[in-house]
């Protein structure tokens, strides 16, 4: 198994009251609550935190996307990429991911991918997401072009990869008269491809195609969705004639390792909650802009997932749906091992940070994980 | 009142016609077709064609429509295919910014042109409502400016169509996400609408504001705007009989 340490950057220092006044920690908190000063402070430890896992042995540090919220000071993780591609030295960096529909020139995240893959001396992983709801708000793009918007930017940044320039692209949504770009990637023929998602089975199916074989991540999801979305990848794989390795599944969630059960799960407890109940508040409407997914998705969305998630969460509810992992070295290593047994991935994105959580408490948590988890599992 | 479907150079078409007299054809707003008070006023007066615009209630997003210009083209085809001459053309809300697109590319066939709180132009300094980030209840209250009407239809909310109103908003985000509401070109054009033209608008709009008739009364030449006091954005319901009254007076005017 290998392992990846992801930050998501959240920015703490909001209180319940301006939360619960403005009853979102997404487009509409207004940004006179961040702190420059505060925000300095923060980027300086977050962005150590990730060099901590390289120096720690994890396989890969990992960044994302999201714009116009406290949830993360992350809108566009290639500026982190591109610190950590000089500062590490041996990690994965994992972009997961850029958004594509969002911007009308796709070329430019091939441009920046090449780049970070250049200067880390070929160590880029790239992830592609369609964006989560709200950022269709934040970015004013068209959540019903979403689909058709991602499917022809990734088909473009794919071709500028591979294919030697330039050359022209003439599709319904973004058209180039020369694609050439400079620099081209190290990896040859092209980084590794993946693809986060809460179970999507388009995608899943996607991802699973003989031409892609991308690697399938499942975030933030309850185990029960992770095995669906897993053996769906399986059989899809199967359908084309080929077995799929664990290598072409990932499981992203948060975890927290103390001396403890007992001590993880207290120490957690006040961090996660917050995260689920206070960092992940925005309204449905936000989430679900309209032709973001098919009717009949949406619809399934509304009727199931959101009465899962968007009603409080405790620890104990987020232990027993499997969203989360605590617990003493031991307990993480046996659950892992029982999960990656039950589950066949071959990735496991550990969300070692989470809201509010303190450095101190991060960076033991990292280490008891590096020191006594990984070395039992690694391979 | 007869229910009818028409293919449209493929495009399948659903409408409602009652009436007899000159023809007024009827463009719905976003959230969607349906027989409100004011057309069984005016199906008194006129045959009234009230057609269901392609991608909404159950129809999908056809892939053609990128944009409210194209569904004008549409509509043109509709007039020509359903051989309509002399038409009054009316439109509410996105339908009204559609009934605008359609008369700055051909009046040929429109006798007049009337827009009830139009979509089309954005006001520099009063922004549209964000009917998508608003959840249904407050969707519904600023539809109105009598609460009364809004509380009796967020009553009936649990009962609506999920499938349809998810439809409806899904074509509606394909045509007006961004720019939003509006075409920002639209207002270069309007100087071609040559057929007499009213406006009716509602003073308290929450949706399309008031602050957007400007674009409208400055290019449009000779235009009648008819601001409607203690109104809100639905006035094809709230203000139904002042909306009918005033429709049918000006249609048979400039019938004349």
């Amino acid at each position: 198994m290998k392992f990846y340490f992801f930050h998501l950057m959240p920015y703490g220092k909001v209180s319940a009251a301006d939360l619960d006044k403005h009853g979102s920690t997404w487009l509409t908190l207004p940004n006179s609550l961040y702190d420059p000063a505060e925000g300095t402070k923060l980027y300086k430890r977050y962005i150590g935190e990730l060099e901590y896992a390289d120096e720690l042995g994890f396989d890969g540090i990992c960044v994302n996307e999201h714009h116009q919220t406290a949830y993360g000071i992350m809108p566009a993780p290639n500026v982190i990429a591109g610190a950590l591609a000089r500062t590490t030295k041996r990690a994965k960096i994992c972009v997961l991911g850029r958004a594509l529909p969002l911007i009308s020139n796709p070329l430019h995240i091939a441009e920046e991918f090449a780049m970070i893959d250049n200067i880390s001396d070929g160590r880029l992983i790239a992830g592609f997401v369609r964006g989560i709801g709200t950022e269709y708000f934040a970015n004013a793009s068209n959540p019903s072009l979403s689909h058709a918007r991602y499917y022809e930017a990734h088909d473009l940044i794919v071709r500028a990869w591979t294919e030697r320039g330039p050359f022209r692209h003439a599709g319904r949504h973004f058209e180039f008269d020369y694609v050439n770009i400079w620099p081209r990637p190290v990896q040859q023929p092209r980084p590794p491809i993946w693809i986060p998602s809460q179970g999507s089975s388009e995608t899943v199916d996607w991802c699973a195609h003989p031409d892609r074989k991308y690697v399938y991540l499942q975030t933030f999801s309850p185990l029960a969705s992770a095995k669906k979305s897993f053996d769906r990848y399986r059989d899809q794989a199967r359908q084309h004639g080929y077995e799929a390795s664990p290598d072409q599944l990932g499981w992203a969630l948060p975890m927290y390792v103390a001396e403890t059960d007992e001590q993880a799960r207290e120490e957690l407890r006040p961090h996660i909650e917050d995260f689920f109940n206070r960092f992940l508040r925005y309204p449905l409407e936000a989430r679900m802009p309209p032709g973001y997914t098919s009717i009949a998705s949406t619809k399934a969305l509304l009727e199931q997932k959101f009465k899962q998630r968007i009603g409080a969460q405790t620890i104990d509810s987020m232990l027993d749906l499997g969203l989360v992992l605590a617990g003493s070295p031991k307990t993480i290593l046996a659950t892992i091992k029982a999960r990656q047994k039950e589950l066949g991935f071959g990735h496991l994105i550990a969300m070692l940070q989470i809201a509010t959580q303190p450095a101190e408490q991060t960076a033991k948590s990292m280490k008891l994980f590096a020191t006594q988890v990984m070395p039992h599992l690694k391979g | 009142m007869r229910d009818l479907e028409i293919d449209v150079n493929g495009q399948m078409l659903k409408l409602k016609e009652d009436g007899s007299g000159p023809p007024l054809l009827f463009l719905h707003g976003a959230g969607g077709s349906n027989w409100s008070p004011m057309l069984k006023l005016l199906a008194e007066k006129h045959r009234v064609i009230a057609p269901e615009h392609p991608g909404f209630g159950r129809s999908p997003t056809p892939d053609w429509m990128m944009s409210v210009g194209d569904l004008a083209f549409f509509y043109l085809d509709v007039i020509e295919k359903m051989g309509l001459n002399d038409v009054h053309l009316a439109g509410h809300s996105l339908g009204g910014w559609t009934a605008a697109e359609i008369a700055i590319r051909n009046t040929s066939k429109l006798k007049s042109v009337t827009l009830l709180a139009p979509a089309g132009c954005r006001s520099a300094t009063v922004p549209f409502g964000d009917i998508f980030l608003w959840d249904a209840e407050t969707a519904t209250r600023n539809q109105f400016y009598d609460q009364k009407l809004a509380e009796e239809r967020i009553k009936l909310l649990p009962q609506a169509d999920l499938d349809v109103s998810l439809q409806n908003k899904a074509t509606v985000a394909r045509l007006a996400w961004s720019p939003r509401l509006c075409n920002p070109q639209l207002p270069l054009w309007l100087h071609r609408i040559d057929v007499p033209t009213m406006l009716l608008w509602g003073k308290e709009d929450k949706i399309v504001p008031f602050a957007c008739h400007t674009a409208f009364v400055e290019k449009i030449k000779g235009v009648k705007l008819v601001p409607l006091a203690q109104s809100g954005h639905s006035l094809h319901t709230e203000r139904a009989k002042e909306c009918a009254e005033a429709m049918i007076a000006f249609c048979r005017e400039m019938g004349k």
